[in-house]
């Protein structure tokens, strides 16, 4: 009996672990080895990192691909730059879910407000972003509606603006659920407490509300943080030429340039970048549990 | 009607209304959950409100908090309005039936909480919470979170929150609910040590009678969103009001009759019922032939073999039916031919009381003349 149970559990673990390691571990090793080859004129163009000759092996390691990402500042500033942007998308979904999200939890019609949260998810991401298009373009909907006023046109789309606007609307939904969860978990009577013991309305927010969502922050803010960072069809869409982020930068080494290895360093580096903030959260919410 | 003997109640510091309700009442969605409520509460008092589930018990304590405003009427707390001021500027403060401890704070700081919010110096509040933390005997956990603490220390914890800030009064949701019942006995016996030494007045919201019992000065039985009896202990259980009280509180016997004789100092009563007449040790304004019920506890009942002798308040024969024993004492119900079911109370002071009546046998039930209480409704 505790042989077919234990048997059985190691195979409930092992389909997901097969997942992992064919769709997930194996392209991620590919493209860490691509990453330390040569560009080639040939099918796939690069180089191979072994090569066998009369008995002896040789292992060709290109570190010259991360050292490229040093040397041009391109690479840096796009990192620093979709940092930034992340941050500050992660940021401002952050201040409107978190309102959002405490008032779907007391609402009485929450399963319906809930709803109309994830209904975005029902059309594709891409047709979201040309929406987005259609409603801030020079001849779009805000535009014709200031015409009408006679004000306008402003130029909104190839901003800055733009970008934040496709992040904030793609992404809000990611942080207003883990935020919900964890606010409609919470005991209404810790409020009442708080209340009752002399703490006003915004006191027992910062007091007991605030700290006992933190996991709800931390999940929600990573749920959006990470995507943005390597975000490619938002800034492609709606951004302007001149704005450097990391996924844009990718794609145009990947396609325009066919440097696979400078683009596969490019993903590593970023995937190492990723990586850093993870761990801090998953301490951090670690520590809680 | 013979006075009723004033039980020996710890006697409130003054007989002035300290908190005064007056014509108070909450509506939800059109049902009355309060519905008109008057009541004066002593300073120093303890003051039970008991009642079932939907009896507006909690709905009063938590007006009384400043979680719901009344829709109309008045609560004063040591004179002073008030129907409309937000909780956390009431003088009162609530131990809650889940405890509600913050449970992200340890022990000190949940007890600190309200001191903090008061914005008294550091050394002012530690040295309260101290205090506290010794009076509910707590002050070597006083670093432990809530979740590593056992349900009697939270009560305890809970306790000590709600009292740090010296409230004018103390309102207790279900406060032993969540105790098992060893734990609840001792914990009662302990909440009366600390009013006593504090003096702080308590309210105390309950369903279970027996703890309302050991605990209140006074009682208020609820409901249907109304006070139906305000009393002490003794006098609830001993004059009960009307059907539902001496029913509610403990176990009766109920007797349906007609009034035969009705004098200033006693009743008759003719009951098919029981199959007899009843007498009554005391008089009541009633007419002839008007219908009565009388109550008679189960405790006050005799159970012989043989018939009773000298006077009676009523007397019937009837067959064992069923006997529960429970230890200290054991429960008979035993059915009269009328069909009537009686209830009667037997304690067990031999070992083995091989002589006790026993399963289907015809005995006789009967209670002394002042045992019974007749009720006009």
């Amino acid at each position: 009996m505790t042989w077919i149970v234990r048997r059985g559990r190691a195979l409930v673990v092992a389909v997901p672990t097969l997942w992992l390691a064919l769709f997930f571990l194996i392209p991620f090793l590919v493209v860490l080895r691509v990453s330390f080859s040569e560009p080639a004129i040939a099918r796939p163009p690069y180089t191979s990192l072994f090569d066998w000759d009369q008995g002896l092996l040789t292992i060709t390691l290109n570190l010259g691909n991360y050292a490229y990402l040093l040397e041009d500042d391109l690479y840096v500033s796009a990192y620093l730059n979709s940092i930034w942007m992340a941050s500050a998308s992660t940021v401002i979904c952050l201040l409107i879910a978190y309102p959002m999200a405490l008032w779907i939890a007391r609402s009485p019609m929450k399963n319906l407000l809930l709803m109309l949260v994830i209904l975005p998810f029902w059309t594709s991401f891409l047709l979201r972003m040309y929406a987005l298009i259609g409603l801030m373009s020079p001849t779009g909907f805000i535009n014709s509606a200031l015409g009408l006023v006679g004000l306008g046109p402003i130029t909104m789309l190839q901003t800055d603006f733009a970008v934040y606007m496709g992040m904030v609307t793609g992404y809000l939904p990611l942080m207003i659920l883990p935020l919900y969860s964890t606010l409609e978990k919470l005991d209404g009577a810790l409020l009442e407490a708080s209340h009752d013991l002399g703490a006003r309305p915004w006191r027992a927010f910062l007091d007991v509300t605030l700290p006992l969502s933190m996991p709800g922050v931390i999940a929600g803010s990573l749920l959006v943080f990470i995507p943005s960072v390597g975000e490619y069809v938002i800034p492609a869409l709606l951004g302007g030429p001149d704005q450097l982020m990391i996924g844009k930068t990718l794609w145009t080494e990947f396609f325009n340039n066919r440097d696979w290895p400078l683009a596969s360093a490019v993903a590593i580096a970023m995937l190492a970048f990723l990586v850093v903030p993870i761990m801090f959260a998953r301490n951090a919410l670690g520590v809680k549990e | 009607m013979t006075a009723p003997a004033s039980p020996p109640t710890r006697a409130p510091k003054s007989d002035r209304a300290f908190i005064r309700i007056a014509d108070v009442v909450k509506t939800f969605d059109g049902f009355r959950a309060v519905d008109n409520i008057s009541l004066d509460v002593a300073e120093g008092e303890i003051f039970c409100l008991l009642g079932g589930s939907g009896s507006g018990k909690s709905t009063l304590l938590r007006m009384l908090a400043g979680f719901e405003t009344p829709d109309s009427g008045r609560i004063e707390i040591d004179g002073q309005d008030m129907t409309s001021v937000p909780p956390w500027d009431r003088p009162v403060n609530m131990m809650f039936q889940s405890y509600a401890l913050f449970p992200h704070m340890s022990v000190a700081r949940n007890v600190a909480y309200g001191l903090k919010q008061d914005r008294l110096p550091k050394s002012e509040i530690e040295a309260q919470v101290k205090r506290m933390l010794e009076l509910v005997k707590l002050d070597t956990l006083a670093h432990r979170k809530p979740h590593q603490l056992s349900g009697g220390q939270r009560q305890r914890v809970a306790l000590a929150r709600a009292l740090a800030k010296k409230p004018k009064a103390l309102l207790l949701d279900e406060p032993l609910s969540a105790l098992d019942k060893k734990l609840r006995e001792e914990t009662q016996f302990e909440l009366m040590d600390i009013q006593d030494t504090l003096g702080t007045t308590f309210i105390v919201v309950t369903h279970d009678q027996e703890e309302a019992m050991t605990l209140g000065t006074r009682i208020g039985v609820m409901d249907q969103g109304r006070l139906v009896q305000v009393d002490a202990p003794r006098d609830l259980y001993e004059y009960p009001k009307n059907r539902f009280i001496a029913d509610f509180v403990g176990s009766v016997n109920i007797f349906e009759g007609q009034v035969t004789e009705d004098e200033s100092d006693h009743l008759r009563v003719g009951s098919q019922a029981l199959g007899g007449e009843i007498y009554i040790d005391h008089g009541m304004s009633c007419q002839l032939g008007q219908t009565v019920w009388v109550a008679v506890r189960p405790e006050k009942m005799r159970l012989r073999r043989e018939a009773p002798e000298g006077p009676v308040g009523g007397a019937a024969q009837g067959v064992v039916e069923d006997i529960a024993y429970m230890g200290g004492l054991s429960h008979y119900r035993v059915v009269l031919p009328s069909g009537q079911r009686v209830r009667a109370t037997l304690a067990n002071r031999d070992r083995h009381d091989a002589d006790a009546p026993t399963w289907e046998e015809t005995v006789w039930i009967s209670w002394p003349p002042a045992a019974g209480v007749a009720l006009l409704s």
